[in-house]
């Protein structure tokens, strides 16, 4: 594993990502955008690592990001997602939700559109926590427990889910065009399909009895029915959505709160976790079917077929067969990819080869040779 | 230069600092110590700016020049006050390094003597390289490392004393060669011989080229105290400094400090620059380093912590009022051993939580290190805040985490209430999938069956829905407003034929309810009469029909 160095930026980073590049070009992502928190001027930044062709060249001074522009951001950035290569949109602290756009001629950052009480409160503001993106529609969740659908050139909001959850919703993804999935402070899963009229999920899914809240949500880039969450208590669960109440896998990641959970887009048999513990995990099943590992989940492990007839207090059983490592059908691998403990990660993001992520001890790391 | 023009007064400050675009540059990197400053020659330039526009036009211009020339000088004089603010950051930043560095030598790796000289060697060296670029020159030039034999590194093939033989022997050449005169053809050559024997008129004839009194000092120990123990620094650093100062120049508190470094004494090292910088962080960390190193004494201070808590208890309190970096003093208060947690727990609570991604932040903080009250008072303050939003579920939900009973049930009489309004229940997802925590207060339980009740009811599972109702009553949890409601509901169940018939006991217990609420209805006159006269008229068909029934079976 290379080093990762650390650039400090006088800025808690609560939100790093990559810029997407065209899927056909073989190029490496060298641009990525992150978002602040808990300053008195907030801002979004876009950086570059310097741009090279050739995959596998080391360079400790190319590496170091450097600072393109950056745009002052009213609130903290709670979530950061890029629309297309030039508009990211934001949510904020302050319940807005924001397209800039990013002019890369002359390297200036400027507001395309700002939807300013999107969630609210009525007597306080209700922080925007978390955006997804599919061009040109954008969906946004808030503790205000409503979920917005907008377009990026329309005005107004063109579906507003009222009291969607009687709880925070701290993260959004998209399942599918129509469907979209939360995770809310009480751990539940929902699932929402915009084709329907109505303000209901059509699914929930939470661990039975519990109750600790779930802070990110990923979907395996193409297996659609397979989901990831990671919550309060650090424990990354593998859900099969098609499935019901249980999830497939559960893992002891984390000491602390999973803040995002990744698959990589390109090569999904690896995950990549951060946390308020201080530590970013690399997550690689070692086993040779098609399937990966944490998803063959309780299929083909005896210890754990047996508790799946007794679900409560079968996840005990679970989280063993996986500490444990089964019969040799699956074996997860785990690396640390920061070189020591620092503040919580709050965000990483992961494209080709390269790893980004930002820190509240106010550092960038940027890892070019991910091994995937 | 068309001093007006916006772009020039830009170039002005390029080329003062002789860099190009750096400054600018300096400026967007390093936003919290420079971009006041920068903002300082905006507002201030501006002012002249605006006073050069009202100088009268009507006057002749050799009048006008001199005011030109003023303004000129007053646009300079602004840029001039930016540089120097600039320069002052930076020159104490390059004074704390070296009394750092110094202090790393004497006290942290505690050179012997032998090595001593070349680790303050490589001290002023560094020194001289930051500051003086041409000086630096003239010392390498001077170095004596140019002189055949002379560096026979002590330590790495000789021991000290053979070194200090060897040293002795050559000293005493160059003396003679000295006293003999041998150079006296050659003028630089001889000043060479009389820097080489660390003769101290000589060196001080050339003081321009040793800035300070610390270079002179360790230059004269090249020369003619090279194998000099740590213990004799300070005879020959007093001397130094009285020789190198004018005597009507005070040493300046850099010099007090770095004398003190000399002396050995730690403690005044710390007190001087406790006082002379304006910031802890200097002193706080290289303290706790000292700590570490065993080097300090228990320095009781009258509250009984010791020196190396005091200084970090100060820092990370000035931490603390910082609004982003208030996360690091955590771990400072962590390694305070005698107050570090009550200060914790004081400056934790005033950490302003604008979202629950904070909160949850700062939660964290809080329960790792065992701090029960905090967490309370926290998750109070988040359900306060939802419920005066009208978020309720988010506010049962801190309220449980909080373990705060009364809070929950001041909630759960909210849900009750909004159903009473509105005749449904809102915010199902929650109160369905409570499990253990429903039991947090009765109030709350009694929500929760309640609903269940209805649910039951609503899928015609009459016999669950009589059972439970029937627990209700009987457990006694029903605020007392709601009773009429529980009868109220209570009527098409009893209507119900299977209920009456596998539940006699319902019918019963209802009946002691409703006797109780028609003695209360004859003292209180909301009570709806109508309601009470149907329930107890179908209260008493029922019991009616129980009788006949047992009755029959009996019979």
């Amino acid at each position: 594993m290379e080093s990762t160095n650390a650039k400090y930026v006088s800025q808690k980073i609560s939100k790093t990502r990559w810029r997407p590049v065209s899927s056909s070009a073989l190029q490496q992502p060298h641009i990525f955008a992150t978002g602040s928190w808990d300053n008195e001027d907030n801002k979004i930044s876009i950086w570059s690592i310097g741009d090279h062709g050739l995959p596998g060249m080391e360079d400790e001074l190319e590496g170091d990001p450097q600072l393109l522009c950056e745009y002052r951001h009213d609130g903290d950035v709670l979530d950061l997602q890029f629309l297309d290569q030039d508009r990211i949109v934001t949510a904020s602290s302050t319940g807005a939700v924001t397209i800039f756009h990013h002019h890369q001629n002359s390297q200036t950052i400027s507001v395309a559109r700002q939807w300013a009480r999107a969630h609210r409160n009525p007597c306080d503001n209700a922080p925007c926590t978390g955006v997804v993106c599919n061009s040109p529609e954008i969906v946004t969740v808030g503790e205000d427990g409503r979920i917005i659908l907008f377009r990026a050139d329309q005005e107004g909001a063109v579906r507003i889910i009222e009291n969607a959850d009687s709880n925070s919703i701290h993260a959004v993804t998209f399942l599918r065009t129509t469907e979209i999935l939360t995770v809310n402070s009480i751990g539940q899963l929902k699932l929402w399909d915009f084709r329907q009229q109505s303000s209901s999920p059509s699914q929930i899914l939470s661990l039975t009895g519990d109750r600790v809240p779930l802070h990110c949500v990923a979907r395996h880039p193409n297996q659609q029915h397979i989901v990831a969450t990671g919550g309060q208590d650090g424990m990354l669960c593998v859900w099969d959505v098609r499935q019901g109440n249980t999830p497939f896998s559960l893992i002891e990641a984390h000491s602390a709160e999973m803040w995002e959970v990744h698959f990589h887009p390109t090569n999904p048999d690896h995950l990549f976790t951060c946390s308020e513990d201080g530590s970013l995990l690399h997550w690689e099943t070692a086993s040779h079917s098609d399937m990966p590992s944490f998803l063959q989940g309780g299929r083909n492990n005896s210890m754990i077929s047996r508790s799946a007839m007794a679900p409560a207090g079968g996840n005990q059983s679970l989280i063993s067969a996986w500490l444990a490592g089964d019969s040799g059908k699956g074996r997860l691998e785990t690396t640390h990819m920061l070189p020591s403990q620092t503040l919580s990660v709050n965000s990483l993001d992961v494209l080709g080869q390269c790893l980004v992520c930002g820190t509240d001890e106010e550092a960038i790391f940027v890892n070019r040779q991910v091994p995937v | 230069y068309n001093y007006f023009n916006w772009d020039c007064l830009l170039q002005f400050v390029k080329c003062a600092t002789g860099s190009g675009s750096s400054l600018i540059h300096v400026v967007r990197k390093d936003e919290d110590i420079y971009s006041p400053i920068l903002r300082k020659l905006f507002n201030e330039s501006h002012h002249i700016f605006v006073g050069l526009q009202t100088i009268r036009e009507d006057l002749p211009s050799k009048n006008k020049k001199p005011q030109f020339v003023s303004i000129s000088k007053s646009y300079r004089s602004v840029i001039r006050a930016c540089m120097e603010e600039l320069q002052q950051v930076v020159s104490i930043l390059l004074a704390i390094e070296l009394i750092w560095n110094l202090c790393e030598v004497l006290f942290i790796d505690a050179v012997p003597a032998g090595s001593l000289l070349l680790h303050l060697l490589d001290w002023v060296r560094l020194h001289k390289a930051d500051v003086d670029e041409k000086a630096r020159e003239v010392l390498q030039s001077e170095s004596p490392v140019e002189h055949h034999g002379y560096w026979d590194v002590p330590g790495s093939i000789h021991t000290l004393t053979e070194f200090d033989v060897k040293w002795r022997h050559w000293h005493e050449e160059v003396d003679r060669c000295l006293q003999d005169k041998s150079f006296a053809s050659n003028v630089h050559l001889e000043l060479i011989c009389k820097i080489l024997v660390g003769d101290e008129d000589t060196l001080l004839e050339h003081k321009e080229l040793l800035s300070t009194w610390y270079h002179f000092l360790v230059t004269r120990l090249l020369f003619a105290h090279p194998t000099i123990k740590p213990t004799e620094l300070h005879y020959y650093a007093q001397s130094c400094m009285a020789m190198f100062l004018d005597s009507r120049s005070a040493p300046e508190t850099l010099d007090s400090i770095l004398l003190a470094a000399f002396d050995f004494d730690i403690h005044q090292v710390i007190k001087d620059c406790s006082i002379a910088l304006n910031n802890w962080w200097f002193v706080a960390h290289l303290t706790d380093l000292l700590d570490h190193c065993k080097l300090l004494q228990s320095h009781n201070l009258h509250f009984g912590s010791n020196l190396r808590e005091f200084l970090l208890l100060e820092y990370a309190s000035g931490l603390f009022n910082h609004h982003s970096l208030w996360q690091l003093a955590v771990d400072y208060f962590d390694h305070c051993p005698e107050f570090g947690r009550v200060y914790l727990e004081l400056h934790i609570e005033r950490v302003p939580l604008d979202t629950e991604r904070k909160a949850l932040k700062v939660l964290r903080i809080c329960e790792q290190r065992q701090m029960p009250e905090q967490v309370r008072s926290i998750c109070k303050i988040m359900a306060k805040r939802a419920l005066r939003n009208n978020r309720l579920g988010s506010a049962l939900s801190w309220s449980i985490r909080a373990k705060d009973a009364a809070f929950a049930t001041l909630i759960s009489e909210r849900f009750l209430q909004d159903y009473c309004t509105r005749g449904t229940f809102s915010d199902l997802d929650l109160i369905d999938n409570l499990g253990p925590a429903m039991l947090l207060s009765d109030r709350l339980t009694f929500l929760v069956k309640y609903h269940e009740f209805h649910k039951l009811y609503g899928e015609k599972c009459f016999t669950e829905a009589a059972k439970l109702l029937l627990s209700l009553i009987t457990a006694k949890i029903a605020p007392r407003s709601f009773w009429m409601t529980l009868l109220t509901d209570a009527l098409p169940l009893l209507e119900q034929k299977e209920v009456s018939q596998t539940h006699p006991h319902l019918s019963l217990g209802l009946y002691d309810l409703t006797v109780i609420c028609v003695f209360w209805s004859f003292q209180e006159e909301d009570i709806e009469l109508t309601k009470v006269e149907l329930l107890r008229l179908a209260l008493a068909r029922n019991l009616a029909k129980a009788i006949v029934k047992e009755g029959t079976v009996d019979a």
